[in-house]
């Protein structure tokens, strides 16, 4: 977690300019203040502990129960958790959330880097005002307006079958997120189209970052637009890829909106994510205990993913 | 110097146009949709020879869109600026009095960064019935105030830990106490971070879903996605009516967006690199 990047440069005030070069390391304001300092951060924890942290706890003692979330909850140990990992439906479902960080994270990782090195300082003027803002377009709606666009973009009826078959491709069209094959990567479209906006932007506001002397030599060492790209842009932009992977690995792994919206799961589980079937155990099915294993499993994996990304691309940073 | 070579340049240019094209093709979709007549099947992308705009005021009444805008303000309202006013106020004192113990309340609100909502939203609702907040807006404006501040302190913590310690020294000097020295001092030269807080914190409440549909049955008293779920559940079968109230309940958010869009795309971006 670096604070490198600050837009916090305030104007400067009168107090800043009489500094002396040579003054002692922080100060402290003596025993007293430092501890009614805490009067400062009591509210927000207080917050953070009775509406993030106790769920949290009880999130990890429902797991350890079978409750309906009315009667009697009957301790079980790690039943739930034996459940989760030996289900084969459940373990689809996790299945479906790892299948959906290729469509999550990759692909707009992957574009997002093409694109930004094919438009790399070339994003000043109307023109690029005009394309940033666009690209934002899908991190500012809700995750459900995506949802609710594209399942009509994707229906029997929508643009995508209309294309289809004006291009003479006219056999594949389908109803794209109610078939079994094509349900799930159609989901994974929709996520694309929503992180694809915010990893281009990210890695072109890294890339204009990048001493344009390092090109420079580059090129005249010999090497072509690939060679270039390999050398210099990719190691310069490892801050930048690190939180383009982590911001929509998170969002895969925690899918709830897009899927709930488009497809309900269906067809059978064929998109079904943790995030939702927590929801449907929990609230549907009554199965609270089950829910809560689920849940502290998918906490324990978005960790599993996120931390190592972390390290590997933050450690020169530190 | 420029090395890019003109045609490096053009291909940029006709990347950046499709990207921007296959980005507003699901909007346009559903405009064409929303201007059919009421009751046909519309189809893909084609311009309706005599577009029904009256539809959206169809949407507008059928959506309920009056009461849905006021509940998401209040409820924006209600997460907003406690959020920031107690985000700023932990960040002053994690970051800059750096209060004895400090590292671990901060590292006991880190844990919360990256924890999926649901993770949490079983026991927010046992915890909300027994308090009697069920149904009532409270229920979505509580958690989401402690859930986002892990973020938000983590955001503030790092500006204030930039500030110059001569400027409070300063300011201790002229006789001010620790209150005086945040409001008067700090608070205004934190202006830029506590905007793009608010910015960020605006937008994420505006869009929450899962919290308000689990928390609060009645859509009229939801965020405006978790009212846009129930208008779906509704009216789903009417595509022409689902396009237009979509886009109805959309437009508020595009509209914030468009006043402000540097200032999102900044806060945006920022918000991303330091999370």
């Amino acid at each position: 977690m670096t604070a490198a990047v600050g837009g916090t440069a305030g104007a400067p005030a009168g107090g800043a300019h009489q500094q002396s070069p040579v003054r002692p390391h922080r100060r402290r304001w003596g025993r007293t203040a430092g501890w009614l300092g805490w009067l400062w951060v009591l509210p927000a924890l207080l917050m953070y502990a009775i509406f993030v942290l106790r769920p949290l706890l009880l999130t990890m003692q429902y797991s350890l129960y079978r409750w309906n979330g009315i009667g009697q909850a009957e301790w079980v140990g790690l039943t739930n958790y034996l459940t989760v990992f030996t289900d084969s439906d459940l373990l689809k479902i996790i299945g479906n959330a790892f299948v959906l960080i290729i469509f999550f994270s990759f692909v707009p990782v992957a574009l997002g880097l093409l694109v930004a090195s094919l438009v790399r300082r070339m994003s000043g003027g109307a023109f690029g005002t005009v394309v940033r803002t666009v690209l934002f377009l899908p991190q500012v709606i809700p995750l459900v307006a995506a949802g609710i666009a594209w399942s009509w973009l994707l229906s029997t009826d929508g643009l995508v079958n209309q294309v289809l078959r004006a291009v003479g491709l006219g056999g594949v069209t389908r109803a794209w997120l109610g078939e079994f094959d094509t349900a799930l990567p159609s989901v994974g479209v929709i996520g694309t189209w929503v992180m694809l906006g915010l990893c281009t932007i990210l890695l072109v506001t890294g890339m204009s970052k990048i001493d344009p002397a390092l090109y420079e030599a580059a090129r005249i060492d010999g090497a072509g637009p690939v060679r270039e790209f390999f050398a210099v842009t990719l190691p310069s932009l490892r801050q930048e890829v690190g939180v383009c992977l982590t911001v929509t690995i998170i969002a895969a792994l925690a899918s709830f909106d897009i899927v709930y919206i488009s497809t309900s799961g269906g067809p059978g589980i064929q998109t079904t994510v943790p995030g939702l079937e927590i929801y449907r155990l929990a609230f549907s099915q009554r199965q609270v205990g089950l829910a809560s294993a689920l849940a502290v499993v998918l906490m324990v994996l978005v960790l599993a993913c996120v931390l190592p990304i972390q390290r590997l691309t933050r450690e020169d940073k530190a | 110097m420029n090395l890019t070579s003109r045609s490096e340049r053009l291909t940029g240019r006709i990347f950046l146009i499709a990207l921007v094209v296959v980005t507003l093709l699901p909007f346009l979709s559903m405009l064409s949709a929303a201007l059919q007549p009421r009751g046909t099947v519309p189809t893909g992308l084609a311009w309706p020879t005599d577009p029904q705009w009256g539809n959206f005021a169809d949407a507008f009444t059928a959506a309920n869109m009056g009461a849905l805008l006021r509940s998401s303000l209040l409820i924006v309202v209600g997460v907003v600026p406690i959020g920031v006013v107690i985000a700023t106020m932990a960040g002053f004192g994690l970051g800059h009095l750096r209060v004895p113990g400090g590292r671990i309340a901060f590292g006991l609100l880190l844990l919360g960064l990256t924890l999926p909502f649901e993770a949490v939203v079983t026991p927010l609702y046992y915890q909300m019935r027994d308090l009697g907040l069920l149904n009532t807006r409270w229920a979505i404006i509580l958690p989401l105030i402690g859930l986002y501040m892990p973020f938000s302190v983590f955001w503030m913590r790092a500006h204030f830990a930039t500030v110059p310690k001569e400027l409070s020294e300063a300011a201790r000097v002229d006789g001010s106490n620790t209150w005086q020295l945040f409001w008067r001092v700090q608070v205004p030269l934190a202006r830029p971070a506590i905007a793009s807080l608010t910015i960020l914190l605006f937008l994420w409440t505006w869009n929450q879903f899962l919290l308000a549909i689990v928390l609060v049955d009645d859509a009229t008293k939801r965020t405006m996605a978790g009212a846009l779920g129930a208008f779906q559940g509704q009216w789903g079968t009417d595509l022409v009516l689902l396009c237009a109230g979509s886009l109805l309940i959309l437009t508020p958010t595009l509209i914030v967006f468009l006043i402000f869009q540097r200032q999102f795309i900044k806060a945006l971006i920022q918000g991303s690199l330091k999370g």
